[in-house]
């Protein structure tokens, strides 16, 4: 039975810079990588190539010792020029220099009324496709090992200034199918495919078979898979869900079909300090300074891989990561502002009515907001704000502080098994005490994790 | 502000580690933050953008709500004075003599609540080395809010320093206190020194004059509680209560507006509910914990008309509302976020409990007749109970989906 939720609590965070509805044409990135640090979970990161080898799309160029099956590929033909490793030689990027080519790594295709489940993970393990596959809880790679209770494919995201994934998957549909039919080979249970109610449903979504569809609507985070799933088949301690990004899912589905690893996808250019937003296809791990240089219209910007809520922070000349759809920009906010705190203001976003008491009044208003802080931590004091942008039946407050104690009774009890970081994200941006929530919600998923 | 900001540059090096003053850095940083709003910008993972919000900016909006209660207490502390001396008798009649006698007397005690508590703030902030809490910005201002006009200086002093220290500072600052700290002050002062806080003498100011007479200056809950002794219609009572200073002085209207003797701030309950409009209108106080609380008093009021055995039981239960502080301290009190239920349906318990016990204490204990103090540090001390129980239960639903 398909389901239609409707959620109440969240809030959108209305930014200027939304990416218009094109198809845009930038220079095509010279260099991409592959950042282990994208793939939470990963233990004990093993390269396979050296500096000068090299690859073609798909070939492994890194594995987790901890889950060797599991391969890592390179998403582009062309020559290795460098592995960045940091502090501690804890291994940060692989770097591909692109020949042009895209010369594509060949994989026996996949039959999937014969093949058996069994062969088929192995397939996909073994193509580079497997890391798409996200486990609950934890929100790490899934282990090829494993059978879901259910598999979870949000085809909306509702995070400031998200792509419009009816858009940016526009031709995918048999792509997309094929993804799907394998997916439902390795559950048990069902796939589920939650759609934006308040909208049409995009076509490449409308015609899909062999997948439940569920309707959410609401404000952020209703895209949000893992508030997905608490109100379509929550998560108890023992049981494993996966969920997939529906880039993720034509991705395997492309690989399904002709057998190689395409890693290509549709991400959106979005934020305030860019002159032109669009949409743009490129493919995982690029190089971002293509989209950005040139294409600002300030100095002193902050580019993000991802949303401005659960995104990363990276260089002018950094990469996209692996599960992003998007680049931000916005300004940087390393100013001081004289009595910041008190100044009556239109120009900045709360949630809170003590500073955006008149802001009902223009609910459209676009916003700038920039990297500041916005304030020191302190202890938390107000109530009752984190129920109301958590559209989950979890006591945020509680839990933070259960992993504060780093109580694991209290942190099972209190639902950790059913977060990861983005799911309060918005916690985090609404906090008067201005807590690290997303670092400590994966602080408690540590220890629990690996306890 | 260009030179502000040099200026501050300029002196922050020798408060940093390995300056001169390094051990004062958090007193420095007070002043600086409360002038600038700091240039730390937001971490590489996470959110990359924050809420424009700040606990100054909520604590600042809680003042904001107390300031119609602070001018009203500190024109009525000059009206009843003048009426209590026999020279005024009409409301508007020497406004500016009101105004002025008012201001002598409460604002010394304003001062002098926010320097003791700011000097034990900054003494705690310097020794403990965490940042100043902005919690002290309104406790400052509730602290002469909920004394007499006549309580000596030192009294406020020594309070709002027992009360930071002992109810505040010692479990770690704002947001980890058990109790309200502004009401843990008042309690210190109503055991440690009742002559200067209770009685019918206190709540005036009389000065060096003498009072016209027939004059007494006792509050409408000690009329109300004294109608029933003497088992007089609790109504009645009030109305021929203090004619001398005009016969409708504790109608239900005047207590009402709050012309009244008592406590500077919380004589009136119009001034309590447009604090209570601004906090709930900006969502800074929960309106689930002010409603409940008046329902609670209103309740408790009903079933003590149920079984009165005096006139005091038997009075209309919206004269619960007027009377005393229970206003006020519904308002500004009992929703202190950090004192309260954390919960939301631990709110409406919370606050029901306090109109109730408010009513419960003022009816039937003869010791103490003003019951809201101690219904808030009562349930101060019984919201993590209440919330405890709340968490319990989302804690089994969880385990009941777990198991079904």
């Amino acid at each position: 039975m398909s389901k239609v939720v409707k959620l109440k609590k969240g809030f959108d965070i209305n930014l200027a810079g939304k990416a218009k509805q094109e198809l845009a044409e930038f220079s095509t990135p010279e260099t991409y990588a592959i950042k282990p640090t994208d793939f939470i979970g990963i233990q004990r990161p093993k390269v396979t190539v050296d500096v000068g080898d090299q690859v073609k799309a798909g070939t492994p160029i890194l594995f987790d010792k901890a889950m060797d099956q599991v391969k890592y590929a390179s998403p582009v033909s062309g020559e290795v020029i460098d592995v960045k490793r940091g502090a501690r030689r804890k291994l940060l990027e692989i770097v591909i220099k692109s020949d042009g080519k895209n010369e594509q790594e060949k994989f026996d295709s996949v039959d999937l009324d014969s093949i058996s489940r069994e062969d088929l993970v192995s397939a996909m393990a073994e193509s580079g496709v497997w890391p798409n596959i996200i486990q609950r809880p934890f929100g790490i790679v899934a282990n090829p090992e494993d059978t879901p209770k259910a598999i979870f494919i949000s085809a909306f995201d509702t995070h400031p200034l998200a792509p419009d994934f009816g858009f940016a998957l526009q031709g995918q549909a048999e792509a997309l199918q094929a993804g799907i039919d394998a997916l439902a080979k390795l559950t048990s249970g069902k796939v589920h495919l939650n759609v934006d109610g308040s909208k049409n449903t995009p076509d490449v979504f409308a015609g899909l078979k062999n997948v439940e569809i569920n309707k959410f609507s609401g404000p952020h985070p209703a895209g949000n898979v893992g508030i997905q799933i608490h109100h379509l088949d929550p998560i108890n301690k023992g049981e494993i869900a996966w969920t997939v990004s529906p880039a993720g899912v034509a991705q395997i589905g492309r690989f399904i079909i002709g057998g190689v690893y395409d890693a290509s996808k549709v991400i959106a250019i979005t934020g305030s300090e860019l002159t032109k937003t669009a949409y743009v296809k490129t493919i995982a791990g690029a190089c971002v300074t293509p989209y950005v240089k040139g294409n600002l219209n300030s100095g002193h910007v902050r580019v993000i891989s991802g949303n401005v809520l659960t995104g990363e922070k990276i260089d002018m000349s950094g990469f996209l990561g692996f599960y992003h759809n998007q680049i931000t920009v916005i300004p940087e906010g390393d100013y001081y502002e004289f009595l910041g705190w008190a100044k009556p203001t239109t120009n900045k976003l709360s949630y809170h009515r003590a500073l955006g008491l008149l802001s009902f009044l223009n609910p459209k208003k676009e916003y700038v907001l920039d990297t500041n802080g916005r304030g020191e931590e302190r202890a938390f004091v107000q109530t009752g704000v984190f129920e109301s942008v958590t559209p989950m039946d979890i006591l945020p407050v509680y839990l933070l502080k259960a992993i504060m104690a780093e109580d694991f009774d209290e942190m099972e009890e209190l639902g950790i098994y059913e977060v990861v970081e983005e799911d309060l994200a918005l916690c985090e941006f609404v906090d008067v005490s201005k807590h690290p929530v997303q670092k400590l919600v994966r602080e408690g998923l540590d220890l629990i994790q690996y306890s | 502000m260009k030179f502000l900001r040099d200026l501050m540059d300029k002196q922050k090096p020798l408060f940093e580690k390995g300056g001169k003053l390094e051990q004062f850095y958090y007193a420095f940083e007070a002043g600086e933050t409360f002038l600038f709003s700091p240039n730390h910008t937001t971490g590489v993972k996470g959110a990359q953008v924050k809420d424009a919000i700040d606990l100054k900016r909520m604590m600042i909006t809680v003042v904001v709500a107390m300031i119609p209660c602070l001018l009203f207490g500190i024109y009525n502390t000059g009206h009843q004075h003048l009426l209590a001396v026999g020279e005024t008798a009409a409301l508007w009649d020497n406004f500016g003599d009101k105004l002025w006698i008012g201001l002598q007397l409460v604002l010394p005690i304003v001062i002098v609540a926010y320097a003791a508590g700011g000097l034990v703030e900054a003494a705690f902030a310097v020794i403990r080395k965490h940042p100043i809490n902005e919690g002290f910005l309104v406790t400052g201002m509730l602290i002469p809010l909920i004394v007499p006009a006549t309580t000596p200086l030192w009294q406020v002093a020594l309070a709002t320093i027992f009360a930071v220290v002992i109810a505040k500072e010692v479990f770690g600052g704002t947001g980890m206190n058990i109790l309200n700290v502004a009401m843990t002050a008042r309690a210190f002062l109503y055991f440690a020194y009742p002559a200067q806080i209770s009685g019918d003498q206190v709540w005036t100011y009389l000065g060096e004059k003498t009072a016209v007479d027939g004059f007494s200056g006792a509050t409408a809950l000690a009329v109300a509680y004294n109608a029933g002794v003497d088992n007089v219609p609790v109504e009645q009572a009030l109305a021929g209560h203090n004619t001398v200073l005009g016969s409708d002085m504790f109608s239900f209207m005047n207590m009402f507006i709050g012309w009244i003797p008592g406590s500077i701030g919380e004589t009136s309950t119009l001034m309590a509910l447009l604090g209570a409009a601004i906090l709930i209108g900006t969502g800074v106080a929960s309106w689930k914990i002010i409603v409940s609380g008046f329902a609670g008093a209103y309740l408790m009021g009903l079933v003590m008309n149920l079984f009165a055995v005096n006139e005091f039981m038997a009075m209309p239960p919206q004269y619960h509302w007027v009377m005393g502080g229970i206003a006020f301290g519904i308002v500004f009190m009992a929703t202190d976020p950090v004192s309260a239920s954390q919960t939301e349906v631990g709110k409406w318990i919370y606050g029901l409990l306090i109109g109730m016990l408010t009513v419960i204490i003022r009816v039937t204990n003869p010791a103490y007749p003003e019951g809201i103090m101690l219904a808030v540090l009562f349930m101060n001390v019984f919201a993590p109970l209440i919330d405890y129980y709340v968490v319990k239960a989302n804690k089994t639903r969880r385990l009941q989906r777990a198991t079904v």
